[in-house]
């Protein structure tokens, strides 16, 4: 079906290789680098909206206003939020480990960077499209739990402690999972590249054809995140923040930060991967981009303001004894299912 | 043409500007007022006990243990997903090799209580 309009900033890109000199070296530094500054951009914004979204969100869930001081309906609640955390103190605590708590919201958000620099936004709009973009993608997104621990360790500070060893307990547990349920995807288009798994669902979405594979990924993308129901990590009435506990100003607003991009992440490749990416018909690809990722972030914050936090027995049983033998058996399936579709269409297959 | 690594490259070196950049701000604009009291351990008013950098839980360290032996699988399993069409039956019998290996080593840590929270 036709898209109208989507060709929108492949042309403004293309205008601007055009006045490098079109497929130069140069040309190329300045697309990498314009594409780095509104990668830079879609952050601050993505967390800036996501998070008055979710405010506003949790509102309407619980019969509350939410936020509606500042701005027509409380719109710009956020912004000024942002605008006084970059006013406040930046404390170090006595006690703690100068370098590895100084550095550790710096890693979280420079790893949000990275990993969005393969999401394809829109058709031709993939800032870098690596041919082993969703390999990429899981192994740089499986560092973050490196910061979190760092900050847990490094704040000296015993609520920080539990909450870094209880980040880096869950997130390897579900990493698992996560990893797990994109492969069957990965054996149906036999691709890493994003922009090929966005295309192969010209046809049909993988939701589809992989709906274990998608309630698995979304359970487990939750766990990733540390939301709730998953959010032990943070727990609020038990460990006062978590590893963020130390934290102050902007230093901790780099948590918050990386916290909603790689909400933003989690819910755009979930869109990439199962909901058909740009694939779509009449708007232009990236306004279905668009709308796929917030009905994801949507269902996250459904997730978030409807499900009680999980004890940390439970929420390691259901990671290895539930989730886990379901990845195993939606890789299985995949691999019947694929099998006998080749016996049946030999011409398809290979 | 820069390679497409050349171009992660880049953007590496804006993923660490980022945050340089977002904490040159508050450094600039915001108060810087140390004091003992400020910077002492927060745990909810209380004067801290103990040392916090101790010897912890080993049930971290089992799952972290089982959680090797699977990612290392996954490394597998990942070229294998991509060529698994190409290959055919030869792929589609690996897989049952393959995962019985991960569900046996997966039975042991089961077994031995790896995965239960103590």
């Amino acid at each position: 079906m036709p898209q109208y309009g989507s060709g929108l900033f492949v042309s403004i890109a293309h205008l601007i290789r055009g006045l490098f000199g079109g497929t130069t070296v140069t040309a190329d530094v300045v697309m990498t680098v314009i594409n780095s500054l509104i990668i830079w951009a879609l952050i601050a914004l993505a967390a800036l909206s996501l998070i008055l979204l979710e405010r506003k969100v949790a509102g309407w869930m619980q019969l509350r206003t939410g936020p509606n001081r500042l701005g027509p309906r409380g719109w710009f609640q956020t912004v000024a939020d942002a605008m006084k955390l970059l006013g406040k103190e930046d404390i170090f605590p006595a006690a703690a480990d100068k370098w590895v708590f100084g550095l550790a919201p710096m890693f979280v958000i420079g790893l949000s960077v990275m990993v969005m620099a393969v999401i394809p936004y829109g058709k031709g709009m993939v800032p870098v499209d690596l041919n082993v973009g969703i390999f990429y993608l899981l192994a740089v997104s499986a560092l973050t739990t490196i910061p979190f621990f760092m900050a847990g360790w490094g704040s000296n500070n015993k609520f920080a402690l539990l909450g870094g060893m209880r980040a880096v307990a869950q997130m390897i547990s579900y990493e698992i999972p996560l990893v797990f349920s994109l492969l069957g995807v990965v054996m149906i288009t036999q691709t890493f590249k994003m922009s090929a798994i966005v295309n192969a669902q010209s046809h049909v979405w993988f939701i589809l054809l992989q709906p274990l594979g998608f309630v698995v990924y979304t359970i487990a993308a939750t766990a990733e995140t540390n939301r709730a129901p998953f959010d032990l990590v943070e727990g609020e009435s038990e460990l006062t923040a978590g590893a963020f506990t130390e934290y102050t100003g902007m230093r901790w607003a780099l948590f918050f930060l990386g916290e909603y991009a790689n909400l933003f992440i989690v819910s755009a490749v979930a869109a990439t991967v199962f909901l058909g990416g740009w694939q779509g018909p009449f708007l232009p690809g990236w306004i279905w981009f668009a709308i796929k990722v917030l009905f994801m972030v949507f269902l996250f914050l459904w997730f978030r303001w409807t499900f009680p936090r999980l004890r940390v027995d439970q929420l390691m049983h259901f990671g290895w004894k539930v989730l886990l033998p379901l990845s195993v058996a939606n890789i299985l399936l995949t691999g019947v299912g694929i099998y006998i579709y080749q016996l049946i269409y030999p011409a398809i297959g290979g | 043409m820069v390679d497409n690594f050349g171009a992660i490259g880049i953007i590496l070196i804006f993923a660490i500007l980022f945050p340089i950049v977002m904490l040159a701000i508050p450094k600039m604009v915001a108060p810087r007022k140390p004091g003992k009291e400020k910077e002492t351990t927060y745990e909810c008013g209380m004067e801290t006990r103990g040392e916090t950098w101790i010897q912890f839980k080993t049930n971290y360290f089992l799952y972290a243990l089982v959680f090797v032996a699977f990612d290392v699988e996954t490394i597998f399993l990942y070229p294998w997903a991509v060529q698994f069409r190409k290959l055919g039956t030869f792929a589609f019998v690996e897989m049952f090799i393959f995962i019985a290996i991960l569900l046996v080593g997966f039975w042991y840590a089961w077994k031995e209580g790896a995965l239960e929270w103590k």
